[in-house]
């Protein structure tokens, strides 16, 4: 690793007035940017820690009955929570436990890993990205493979996400790292049903619009038969072709409708 | 640098640290507690897997400024007070739980977290908690039987499915 200083704020207006500087960067639970520092890929002058600042931590749930989890809050915290039950079980399954103790919900939408599994549950659940400037739509917050609408030192503060009336995300797993191969997040709402995919395309997080629409007439795996995925534009590599990523999103999909139903 | 204070098994300690030292560097070359293993240094296999404030996580993937204020929690710090082993080390000897050693204290220290969390926990939750702490000698069955056994359960005659 580079050398660089390490500030640890304990309030989010020291933490953004601490990121200001160019040359700095925010570090959440440090589960995918500590192993990036240490093969060189990033050298920041300062990283920010986001842990110390109590604020950003914690679950609650708001008047319009919203699950809202503070940015620096860790995956075990929201795996134990179980208001969003699948929420939960799907932070459950994010990596292994000491991962899940160190690892947070803002750290991972804001990284925008194309594998991961976070940003499938908040497309998914329609939910709100909060900073410390702004609201943002989940629709308009991923942009493509670890590219998001944050901008330069903005810190995803809160994450508020509608609870459906069902969900299910199921995940298959890429064997070796234990990331998803492909990750599909199925939500059904009273006024229709979000299915997000992860892991597959070159795009990062993408919402699958034909299975939403069939779901919405008929929430049920048999509502998928007559539908496909496009290849164009999956991820291709040596743990699965871009037209078996494609398969798996309609498999994957099913599963999920399954046991939500 | 940047002072650093934690407790380390109870004592309190401190020292001086650059931003990028880890906290598995900060307890093995300040601190000479050598019995966090490093295995892998990419966060996979768990040999250096210790307790902050409580929680298991893994020392190579943590800066030791971010423990500044924490308890820490070793292998070393997991005997009892007169030496002897504790319930789960001595049920690692007794189902002979190792072989070569070296992923020992990483697989003692998650074994105590999960056992605090769901003190009596299934084979499989036990098989499904360990997922962060790589072996490579014993194919974790005896692993999995010695921290059955630590839990007061009767262990099964053969752990493999």
């Amino acid at each position: 690793m580079y050398n660089f200083e390490i500030n640890r704020p304990s309030t989010i207006a020291d933490a953004v007035k601490a990121l200001a500087s160019d040359e700095a960067q925010a570090l959440g639970g440090g589960q995918t940017l500590i192993p990036t520092l240490k093969q060189r890929l990033a050298s920041p002058e300062t990283l920010v820690s986001l842990t110390g600042i109590d604020e950003m931590k914690g679950i609650c749930v708001d008047d319009d009955g919203r699950l809202c989890v503070g940015g620096a809050t860790i995956h075990a915290d929201v795996a134990a929570d179980g208001r969003y039950p699948a929420l939960s079980a799907m932070a459950s399954h994010i990596g292994d436990p000491a991962v899940r103790n160190r690892g947070t919900i803002g750290g991972s939408i804001a990284n925008n890993d194309p594998a991961a599994c976070y940003p499938a549950a908040v497309l998914a659940s329609n939910a709100t990205v909060v900073t410390n400037t702004r609201e943002i739509d989940a629709d308009d917050y991923f942009q493509g493979m670890f590219t998001t609408a944050l901008e330069e030192g903005e810190i995803v503060t809160e994450v508020k996400f509608p609870v459906p009336e069902v969900a299910n995300y199921q995940k298959f797993v890429q064997p070796a790292s234990r990331f998803a191969l492909v990750g599909v997040f199925v939500a059904k709402f009273s006024d229709g049903v979000r299915v997000a995919v992860t892991g597959a395309s070159e795009d990062g997080v993408f919402r699958w619009t034909d299975a939403e629409a069939a779901l919405s007439d008929n929430f049920s795996a048999d509502a998928l038969e007559g539908l496909s995925v496009s290849a164009d534009g999956m991820m291709s590599d040596l743990h699965g072709s871009a037209a078996y990523r494609a398969h798996l999103v309609k498999v994957m999909t099913g599963r999920a409708v399954t046991p939500a139903a | 640098m940047t002072k650093v204070s934690m407790t380390v098994n109870g004592k309190a300690v401190s020292g001086e640290v650059e931003g990028r030292t880890l906290l598995s560097a900060f307890l093995r070359d300040d601190l000479h507690l050598t019995g966090t293993h490093i295995g892998c240094d990419t966060s996979q296999c768990g040999a250096c897997v210790v307790h902050v404030d409580g929680k298991a996580v893994k020392s190579c993937t943590m800066f030791a400024a971010e423990a500044d204020g924490a308890e820490v929690a070793t292998i070393e710090g997991q005997a009892n007070k007169d030496g002897s082993l504790n319930v789960i080390q001595a049920a690692f000897k007794e189902h002979h739980g190792l072989q070569c050693g070296f992923c020992t204290p990483g697989m003692v220290m998650s074994a105590a977290a999960l056992l605090k969390e769901n003190p009596k926990p299934t084979e499989a939750e036990v098989r499904d908690y360990l997922e962060g702490n790589i072996c490579r000698c014993t194919g974790y069955h005896n692993i999995v039987k010695a921290i059955l056994a630590a839990s007061g359960q009767d262990v099964p005659a053969v752990a493999a499915e």
